[in-house]
């Protein structure tokens, strides 16, 4: 049995991130396009706990992957909020159709 | 009366024609009758001067009276040492009788003038002008100063030119008016010089203290002949003013003006202010000096006698004649006849005065008529007029029991004692043929005029006697140059209280070696100042004593040739005159013509000046404003070039920046779409090329 390394941790946080961002990027819908973030911000939580198993960096690492747990729930309900609200006034809830900021 | 009092009285003499003046002057366009306030001041003047004549000469014998007050305190000056400018009153015998005479004749030229001038659109500036000529002339009398003097005779000069040009709607009298003024500063400058020859070596501009310091034998540049050149400069100033020869040809002109200013200005009192300066200034004139002064008075005398003879204008022949006697009295003052030269000249005042204010009458009768070939027979028309007029001439030609004899032959015999004791034996040959030329044009001019038949029936049948304001001045003049107001004696004026009391002889201040031999005090000859009672020396007055019998007979004789001459040419006719004109053409062009003067000047200084102006006038146009115009269109090349650059290269450089600017935002509005996942494509992009580039750290 081979155990689990550094980089193997690494190389998973690697493909989360990934994913995420392919996500984040040619999802139209805007809810697929959070959860593409949420991916990223799983793969950094994991990249934290590797580095603070593997490093020498006592509980930090742990604690800001808490942090980010929190955040990200947080983050979700606003931007959940906003969705709703994107929806109310567009009727549909897709991102390449938000460039009122382009003016 | 004390000499407060009369100080006070010449200071308000002196200053009551210029209220005249400014009142006539302001109020003369409201108030109608306001020229009756110019006529009563010079009446109060005219008081006030005899009352300071007669109180200056019954009760203070010989003492001149001054009163100054310093005008300008220059302080320390730096090279001259301490200048003060002062300005004062004088007041002396001779001051004091020429006052009389100035305020006498202007009084009665303003009454003259009520009648003569009526009518006329400008009437009351017409005696606002009189005003500010006797407030002028007042000046120049009473100063004690030359500085004074000098301001005064501008003034002269000034009020002399509003007169003559008066009529300045006539083209001619406006001239006139002009040339008077030119010509007088031509002399002025002369004048100006010597003033300043004057103040430079003595610092001071007071006659007295100039004497002073002269008789102490300070002369200017330590030379009697500077003392000559500056009297001589001095003198020149009434060349200009006294109307002598080469500058006499302003006052014949100077006829344009209104009648009874000729008599005023051009007779009595303007034209003798040459005469007064020559008088105030006498004591320093040096031997040389004089001997030239009589040069020009002689030739003064002759050359304008000579053009009388021929003039047809009757302002004309006066005109001539008047310089012709100031002429006299110029000579009479280089020949050293000090005390004849200044008693002609009031006798000449007033018989002049009469004599122009009786052409005046003729002329107003006559309407404006002057030539004298359309006159005659006005005798009978105008008896006050040719009275008086005659009595005048009589004087004027030197007949006995007149004014004119006892001045005219004193200065005659003044002239041959003078050639009996230096050889100057010209001086009394041109007297006498003058007063025989003098005698003749006289009586040519009174035959012509007043006797025979009218010329021109027409202008006679309307001729009347002037009224009474105008025939008084005249009653009065030819009263005044009677002899008796002058001496109890008719043949010899020297027991008149005139010449012994009122004329003193004259102070000399010149150094002995710069004074002709007869001018220097004799042994017994008494030199207390002030009050001589010799003239000079008792040379001279042996001189004067042994010529004086003969001079008057001959003077007299030569006074009836003209006479009878000018009797036989024009009245009883027994000579033909137009024979003689043809058979002397040359000569009678010659005098005619004014011995071309005019036309001299004209060729010469006239257009010489012209010309000049042109010259500078091109020199202006062609190279200074050459210049000018060539700075300009430098300037204006030059400002185009920059003009050029800032529209090229700066505003090329403005406007490529900000199409540069335009361009970049043109290409960089590309990447704002405005949506988040372009934006973040390109933050994935921009990151990975940054790993690349810091991969190695």
């Amino acid at each position: 049995m081979i155990h689990a390394g550094l980089t193997h941790f690494l190389v998973i946080s690697v493909a989360l991130f990934s994913l995420g961002i392919y996500g984040v990027i040619t999802r139209k819908n805007a809810v697929m396009v959070l959860m593409g973030i949420e991916l990223i911000l799983n793969s950094a939580n994991i990249n934290f706990i590797a580095f603070a198993r593997f490093g020498n960096f006592g509980l930090q690492g742990q604690i800001i992957a808490l942090f980010i747990i929190v955040l990200a729930a947080a983050e979700a309900a606003i931007a959940l909020a906003i969705v709703l609200n994107i929806y109310k006034n567009l009727s549909n809830i897709n991102v390449d159709e938000m460039d009122s900021l382009k003016d | 009366m004390t000499e407060n009092l009369m100080i006070n009285i010449a200071v308000i003499i002196l200053f009551l024609p210029f209220l005249g003046f400014v009142v006539t002057l302001l109020l003369g366009s409201k108030i109608k009758k306001i020229y009756y306030f110019e006529n009563f001041v010079l009446f109060l003047g005219l008081a006030g001067s005899i009352i300071i004549a007669f109180g200056k000469l019954t009760s203070f014998d010989a003492t001149t009276i001054t009163s100054e007050f310093t005008w300008i305190n220059l302080g320390n000056t730096p090279i001259m040492g301490e200048i003060k400018i002062n300005l004062g009153i004088l007041i002396d015998n001779i001051s004091t009788l020429m006052m009389v005479v100035v305020m006498l004749i202007s009084f009665l030229v303003h009454i003259f003038s009520i009648e003569y001038m009526r009518g006329d659109p400008r009437y009351n500036r017409y005696f606002a002008y009189l005003g500010l000529f006797t407030f002028s002339m007042s000046g120049i009398v009473l100063t004690h100063n030359i500085l004074m003097m000098y301001i005064f005779w501008e003034l002269v000069g000034v009020s002399s030119y509003l007169l003559i040009g008066f009529w300045f709607e006539k083209k001619s009298a406006a001239d006139a008016g002009k040339k008077a003024f030119i010509v007088n500063r031509i002399g002025d400058i002369g004048m100006f010089i010597g003033i300043l020859i004057l103040f430079t070596t003595y610092h001071t501009f007071t006659f007295d203290d100039i004497f002073q310091q002269i008789s102490q034998g300070h002369l200017p540049f330590d030379s009697g002949f500077w003392l000559t050149i500056t009297g001589l400069l001095i003198f020149a100033g009434a060349i200009g003013k006294s109307a002598q020869v080469p500058l006499h040809v302003w006052l014949p002109d100077a006829m344009e003006g209104p009648t009874p200013v000729s008599a005023l200005i051009h007779a009595a009192t303007m034209v003798a202010a040459g005469v007064y300066l020559v008088v105030r200034i006498f004591g320093i004139l040096t031997a040389d000096a004089m001997l030239i002064i009589a040069v020009i008075g002689a030739l003064s005398a002759f050359i304008p006698a000579t053009i009388a003879l021929t003039q047809n204008d009757i302002k004309k022949v006066l005109a001539y004649s008047t310089v012709s006697q100031l002429g006299y009295m110029i000579m009479a003052l280089g020949v050293g006849a000090f005390k004849f030269a200044f008693f002609h000249l009031i006798t000449h005042a007033f018989f002049k005065a009469c004599l122009f204010l009786g052409s005046g009458s003729v002329i107003h009768a006559m309407h404006h008529e002057q030539d004298i070939r359309n006159m005659g027979g006005l005798r009978k028309k105008m008896p006050i007029t040719y009275y008086t007029f005659l009595i005048a001439s009589v004087a004027i030609s030197g007949v006995p029991l007149t004014s004119g004899f006892l001045s005219k032959d004193g200065i005659l015999a003044g002239s041959y004692a003078f050639a009996n004791l230096t050889g100057h034996y010209l001086f009394p040959i041109v007297g006498f043929f003058v007063a025989m030329l003098t005698a003749f044009y006289m009586f040519r001019l009174i035959i012509l005029t007043f006797h025979g038949e009218p010329r021109d029936k027409e202008k006679y049948e309307h001729a009347h006697e002037s009224k009474f304001t105008m025939a008084m001045p005249l009653v009065v003049l030819s009263v005044l140059s009677i002899f008796f107001w002058y001496t109890p004696n008719p043949v010899n004026p020297e027991d008149g209280w005139v010449l012994s009391d009122w004329i003193k002889a004259p102070q000399l201040y010149t150094p002995e070696n710069t004074r002709y031999e007869f001018m220097v005090p004799d042994e017994h000859t008494n030199v207390q100042p002030g009050s001589e009672e010799i003239m000079y020396s008792e040379t001279y007055v042996e001189a004067m004593h042994a010529i004086h019998i003969p001079a008057m007979i001959l003077s007299l004789l030569i006074a009836g040739l003209g006479i009878l001459l000018a009797y036989l040419f024009y009245q009883w006719k027994r000579i033909d005159v137009g024979k003689l004109v043809e058979k002397f053409k040359g000569l009678y062009n010659f005098s005619f013509n004014k011995w071309y003067f005019d036309e001299a000047y004209d060729a010469t200084a006239v257009n010489g000046t012209l010309g000049l102006s042109r010259l500078l006038g091109r020199f202006d146009l062609k190279i200074i404003d050459g210049i000018v115009n060539g700075t300009a269109y430098i300037t204006k090349g030059f400002s185009t070039f920059i003009g050029k650059f800032d529209n090229v290269v700066v505003d090329g450089l403005v406007n490529f920046m900000a199409y540069l600017s335009g361009f970049i935002g043109l290409v960089f509005r590309r990447f704002q779409t405005g949506k988040v996942q372009t934006y973040l494509v390109f933050v994935l992009v921009s990151v990975v090329i940054l790993l690349f580039i810091f991969k190695s750290f």
